[in-house]
C-alpha cells in the first residue's frame, strides 16, 4: 500500500463536487458561501498536493496556496459584508430574492 | 481680350443666384426684381461687348485673313483625376458661342423684365428670380464650354434649373409631375450623352472641342475602324451624343416632356422651353459639326429624326386647344427644322463651294431668329393668359380690339414664323430650305410642306385668339393690355423679329469661319412664300369669322383629328411601356425577388435572432446559481469535446 | 508509515463525510461547523504533506478567522425566533446531476492521466518527502521578502494592499447608513 498522488486527489475531488452541489442548490447566501469555501479549499489542496508529489524540491505551490488563502479571506470578508447589507435592505438572505439590482 | 469680361459674364448671374437665393427672403419684391433685372442687364451689356469685340474688332486672335478663329479666352484645369482624365473649365469664343451669348442674355433680360409684371403677385417671387439667374448662368456656361465635359456639367445644370422652374408652382400637382417628367426624360437622354462622351473620348484622348473639331479625320483615324454591332464606334459615339441633344431638344421620341413643361410660368417657357435650353441639342450638333461631318450615318440619322419630328409636331400643333401647347409643338417643329438643316449640311456639297456648310449657317441663323420670335410669341401668350386667366383659345377670341399691343406684336411673331418677307423667319427659313433642296429634293419638299403647316397652325391660333367671335365673358372682365414691364419686351422683340433677317448672318457665323454671302434662291423663296400664303389664306377662311368649317373638317376626318389631338398617343405609349411592361412585368418580378428573397432573408435573420433571443433570455435571469450551472455544464462539455478530440 | 496511512484514511473519511454533510444539512450553523471540520481535515493533509506553515495558516485564517466571520454573519442574519428555520434547497436534481457528472469526469480524468505511468505519478508520499528539502520558516521568509526569481515581495505587498482595501470595503458596505 503506497500513499501516492491519487490518494490525496480523490478527497479533493469529492470536496469540490460537494461544493458545486451546494452552490447550485442552496438558497441561503451564507450557505452558498460555505459551498464556495469548499471548492476553494479543494483547489488550495490541489496546489499543495501537486507541489509535494511532482516538484518536491520547490515550494511554489505552497506559496500560491498561501496567497489564495489570504485572498479567500478577503473575499469572504467582503462577501459577508455584502450579505449583511442585503439582509439589512430586504430582510432576507435568500438568493432568489436578490435577482433584482434595484434594491 | 482679357479674361475679366468673360469671367464676369459667368460670375454675374451666379452671384445674383446666390444673392437672391440666399438673401431673397429678406428682400422686398421690388428690390429683388430690380436687382435681378439690373444683374441680367449688366450681363447682357458685357455679353454684347464681348460678342461685338469678337465679331467686329478684327483682332488677329479672332480673325485671320477673313477666317474667324476659335479663341479660348481661358481654359483652366479644374479636376485632374489622372493624366488622361482632366476636366477643365474654360471660355471658348467662336462664332456660334458669341451668337449664343447675345441670344441668351437678350432673351433672358427680356424675360426678367417681363416677369416683373407677370409674376408680380406670385408667391416665391424672389426664388423665381434666383432660379432664372441660375438658369442663365448654366446656359451661358454651356455655350462657352471649351470641352465636352464642361458642356455636360452645364448641360445637367440647365436640366436642374429647368426642373426647378417647371415645378415653380409646386402646389399644383400637374406642375410637379411635369417637372419630374421633364427631368426624368432628359436625364434618360443624358445617359446616352454620357455614354457617347465616354465612347468618343476613350479614343480621342481629349475632351477639348477645338482639338476634336479642328481635325475630325484624326478623330476618325484614332477610333481605328473599331466597329460595334455593324456600325463604326465613331458612329455609335456621335449618335449617342446626339441622343442627349434629342432629349434636351425634344426630338421624337423623347419629345414628350416639352408640352407638359408648359406647366411652368409662361416667361420661363419663353426663355427655357422656346429660345435657349431646347436649342442646346442643336447647339451641341453645331459644336461637334466637323466630327459629325465625317460620319455620314449619324448625319442621316439626325436628318431623318428631325424631318419626322418636324412633321409630327406640326400636325399635332394644328389640333391643340391650349395656346401654350400649340407654341410648344411649334417649338419642337422648328427645332427639328434646324436639326434637318444641320443634318443636310456637309463639307463639300454638290453645287460647289457655295453650298458647303450652308445648312449649318442657315440652322444657326434660324436658331437666332427663332429664339427672338418664339420668345415674342410666348411672351405674347403670357400677356393673353394674364388678361383672360386661361390657357385655352376657347376662352379668347376677338381680342384684337382689347389688346392692340399684344395683337400687333403677336401678328409680327406669326408672320415671322410663317416665313413671310421681310420678317426674320423668312430669311432663315429660306436658307434652310435652300440647303435641304441642295442635299436632296425630298428633304426640301418635305420641309416646305412642314413650313406650310407651320403657317397654317400659327395663323389658326392667331385668328382664333384675335378674331373668331368675341367671348361673352369680356363683359364681366374686360381684358386689357399688360403693364409696361410686359409690353416693352414684346415691342423690343417684335422690332428685332422684323429686322433680324437683314443681319448679314453669313458674314458672322459659318461652320469654318469663312464668311458666306447670303443671297436668296428665287425658286425656293417663291415656292415657300406661295405655300405660306396659301396656308394663311386657308387659316383665314376657316378661322377668321365664326363658321362651321372647322367642325365639318373635323367631322370629315374624326380618327386623324382625335389622334392628333391626343398627340398620336405618345404619352399613352410611354405609359404603356413604363407601367405595363417595365413596372408590370419586369419590375414586379424584380420586386417579387426583392420582397421574397432578399427582404425575406434579412427578415429571416431578424426573426431567427429574435426567436433565439426569446428562447434563451431566461439564461440572463439574474440568477447566479443558474449562471454557475451553465458555466459548469459548459466546462464539462469542453472537457468532453477535448476528450473526443484526443481519442 | 502505517500511522500515516491510518491518519490518511481518517482524514479522507472526515473530509468526504463532512463535505457532504456541509451541503446537505438543514441547519446553517451546522453547515458552518461541518465546514470547519473539512477545513481542519485539509490542514491535517497539509501537515502530512510536510507544509507545516501552510497547515498552521489554514487553521489560523480559515478555522480561526473566517469561521468566526461565518458564525457572526449567521447569527446576525438569522432572526432570533427563527433560529430553527431549516435551510431550504431547490434544484436538487440538477445539482446532483451536475456534481455527479463533474465528479465522474474528474475521477475518470484522474485515473487515466498519462502522468500515472511516470515516476512522479507513482511516487509515494515518503519518497516525495525525502526527495525535497524540508520547508523551513527561513525559506518561506526569504521567499516573501526578496525580488529575485521564486521570490514574491511584490505579490506579498499587493496582497497587503488588497487586505487593506478589503477592510475599508467591508466597513463601507456593511455600515449603517
Amino acid at each position: 500500500m503506497n500513499l501516492d498522488i491519487l490518494w490525496y486527489l480523490v478527497p479533493s475531488v469529492i470536496m469540490f463536487c460537494c461544493g458545486v452541489y451546494g452552490f447550485v442548490t442552496r438558497k441561503n447566501m451564507i450557505a452558498m458561501l460555505v459551498s464556495l469555501e469548499l471548492m476553494l479549499n479543494s483547489a488550495d489542496l490541489n496546489f499543495a498536493i501537486f507541489n509535494r508529489f511532482l516538484f518536491p524540491d520547490k515550494m511554489e505551490g505552497m506559496v500560491f496556496t498561501l496567497f489564495a488563502i489570504a485572498i479567500a479571506a478577503a473575499e469572504t470578508a467582503v462577501a459577508i459584508a455584502i450579505i449583511i447589507n442585503i439582509y439589512r435592505s430586504i430582510g432576507s438572505t435568500e438568493i432568489v430574492e436578490t435577482n433584482k439590482m434595484k434594491h | 481680350m482679357g479674361i475679366t469680361l468673360p469671367i464676369l459674364i459667368l460670375a454675374m448671374p451666379f452671384f445674383m443666384f446666390l444673392l437672391l437665393g440666399l438673401g431673397g427672403v429678406k428682400m422686398s419684391r421690388k428690390v429683388a426684381g430690380v436687382l435681378g433685372i439690373l444683374g441680367m442687364g449688366t450681363t447682357m451689356t458685357l455679353a454684347y461687348i464681348v460678342a461685338f469685340t469678337y465679331f467686329f474688332s478684327g483682332d488677329a486672335a479672332f480673325i485671320i485673313d477673313g477666317v474667324r478663329q476659335q479663341f479660348q479666352v481661358f481654359d483652366v484645369t479644374w479636376l485632374a483625376f489622372t493624366e488622361r482624365l482632366v476636366v477643365k473649365i474654360g471660355f471658348l469664343l467662336d462664332p456660334i458661342s458669341a451668337m449664343m451669348l447675345v441670344v441668351i442674355t437678350t432673351i433672358s433680360f427680356m424675360v426678367h423684365l417681363y416677369s416683373w409684371g407677370y409674376m408680380e403677385s406670385e408667391r416665391g417671387f424672389q426664388r423665381y428670380y434666383a432660379f432664372l439667374n441660375l438658369f442663365s448662368f448654366s446656359m451661358l456656361g454651356l455655350v462657352v464650354a471649351t470641352n465636352i465635359f464642361q458642356m455636360y456639367i452645364f448641360w445637367e445644370l440647365v436640366g436642374v434649373s429647368s426642373f426647378l422652374l417647371i415645378g415653380f408652382f409646386y402646389r399644383l400637382p400637374s406642375a410637379v409631375s411635369a417637372s419630374k417628367k421633364a427631368f426624368i426624360v432628359t436625364r434618360f437622354a443624358d445617359l446616352g450623352f454620357l455614354l457617347g462622351i465616354l465612347t468618343l473620348t476613350f479614343f480621342t484622348d481629349t475632351f477639348n472641342f477645338v482639338d476634336m473639331t479642328s481635325n475630325p479625320m484624326n478623330v476618325l483615324a484614332q477610333t481605328g475602324g473599331a466597329t460595334f454591332m455593324g456600325a463604326s464606334v465613331l458612329t455609335w459615339a456621335m449618335v449617342l451624343i446626339f441622343t442627349g441633344g434629342m432629349g434636351k431638344s425634344a426630338m421624337l421620341p423623347l419629345h414628350i416632356w416639352l408640352p407638359d413643361a408648359m406647366e411652368g410660368p409662361t416667361p420661363v417657357s419663353a426663355l427655357i422651353h422656346a429660345a435657349t435650353m431646347v436649342v442646346a441639342g442643336v447647339y451641341l450638333v453645331a459644336r461637334m459639326f466637323p466630327v459629325y461631318c465625317v460620319v455620314e450615318a449619324s448625319m442621316t440619322f439626325i436628318t431623318v429624326v428631325g424631318a419626322i419630328t418636324a412633321f409630327y409636331a406640326a400636325v399635332v400643333a394644328c389640333t391643340q386647344i391650349d395656346i401654350k401647347r400649340v407654341l410648344a409643338f411649334s417649338t419642337i417643329s422648328q427645332i427639328a427644322f434646324m436639326m434637318v438643316s444641320l443634318g443636310v449640311a456637309r463639307d463639300g456639297m454638290p453645287g460647289g463651294e457655295h453650298y458647303s456648310g450652308l445648312g449649318y449657317m442657315a440652322g444657326m441663323f434660324h436658331l437666332f431668329t427663332h429664339a427672338m420670335f418664339k420668345a415674342l410669341l410666348f411672351l405674347g401668350a403670357g400677356a393673353l393668359i394674364h388678361a383672360v386667366h386661361s390657357n385655352d383659345y376657347t376662352k379668347m377670341g376677338g381680342l384684337r380690339k382689347y389688346m392692340p399691343i399684344t395683337h400687333w406684336t403677336f401678328l409680327i411673331g406669326c408672320l415671322a414664323i410663317a416665313g413671310i418677307p421681310p420678317f426674320s423667319g423668312f430669311f432663315s427659313k429660306d436658307e434652310m430650305l435652300a440647303a435641304m433642296f441642295n442635299n436632296n429634293w425630298i428633304w426640301g419638299a418635305w420641309m416646305t410642306m412642314v413650313a406650310g403647316l407651320t403657317a397654317f397652325y400659327m395663323f389658326r391660333l392667331y385668328f382664333l385668339i384675335f378674331w373668331w367671335e368675341e367671348n361673352p365673358n369680356y363683359k364681366h372682365h374686360r381684358p386689357h393690355d399688360a403693364p409696361w414691364q410686359m409690353s416693352l419686351p414684346l415691342i423690343i422683340l417684335a422690332a428685332v423679329s422684323v429686322v433680324a433677317g437683314f443681319i448679314p448672318f453669313g458674314e458672322l457665323v459659318t461652320w469654318n469661319g469663312v464668311s458666306y454671302h447670303i443671297h436668296l434662291e428665287a425658286p425656293v423663296a417663291v415656292t415657300s412664300i406661295i405655300v405660306a400664303l396659301c396656308a394663311i389664306a386657308l387659316a383665314a377662311k376657316m378661322y377668321m369669322r365664326k363658321n362651321t368649317l372647322p367642325e365639318k373638317f373635323r367631322k370629315a376626318m374624326p380618327g386623324l383629328w382625335t389622334a392628333a389631338h391626343h398627340r398620336f398617343y405618345w404619352d399613352e405609349l410611354y405609359i404603356f411601356i413604363t407601367h405595363k411592361i417595365i413596372f408590370g412585368i419586369i419590375c414586379s418580378a424584380i420586386a417579387w425577388f426583392d420582397r421574397h428573397v432578399i427582404d425575406a432573408t434579412m427578415d429571416g435573420f431578424a426573426k431567427v435572432t429574435q426567436k433565439v433571443s426569446f428562447a434563451i433570455r431566461g439564461l440572463q435571469g439574474g440568477n447566479v446559481q443558474a449562471y454557475v450551472l451553465w458555466y459548469f455544464f459548459g466546462a464539462v462539455a469542453l472537457a468532453l469535446i477535448t476528450w473526443i478530440c484526443l481519442l | 508509515m502505517v500511522g500515516n496511512i491510518i491518519l490518511y484514511f481518517v482524514v479522507a473519511l472526515v473530509i468526504t463525510v463532512f463535505s457532504v454533510m456541509a451541503v446537505t444539512t438543514k441547519k446553517i450553523l451546522r453547515a458552518a461547523t461541518y465546514l470547519l471540520f473539512v477545513l481542519l481535515g485539509a490542514a491535517v493533509f497539509y501537515f502530512q504533506l510536510g507544509y507545516e506553515f501552510l497547515g498552521a495558516i489554514q487553521v489560523a485564517v480559515y478555522a480561526g478567522g473566517i469561521m468566526v466571520l461565518f458564525v457572526f454573519a449567521i447569527l446576525l442574519t438569522n432572526k432570533p425566533n427563527e433560529n430553527e428555520n431549516p435551510l431550504r434547497s431547490h434544484r436538487q436534481v440538477v445539482g446532483v446531476i451536475a456534481s455527479v457528472i463533474g465528479c465522474g469526469l474528474l475521477l475518470w480524468a484522474l485515473f487515466t492521466m498519462p502522468m500515472l505511468a511516470t515516476a512522479e505519478g507513482t511516487r509515494s508520499l515518503s519518497d516525495a518527502l525525502t526527495s525535497g528539502p524540508d520547508i523551513t520558516m527561513k525559506m518561506i521568509g526569504e521567499a516573501f521578502t526578496g525580488t529575485e526569481k521564486y521570490q514574491y515581495l511584490l505579490p506579498f505587498e499587493a496582497v497587503s494592499v488588497l487586505l487593506l482595501a478589503c477592510i475599508i470595503g467591508g466597513v463601507t458596505v456593511a455600515r449603517k447608513r
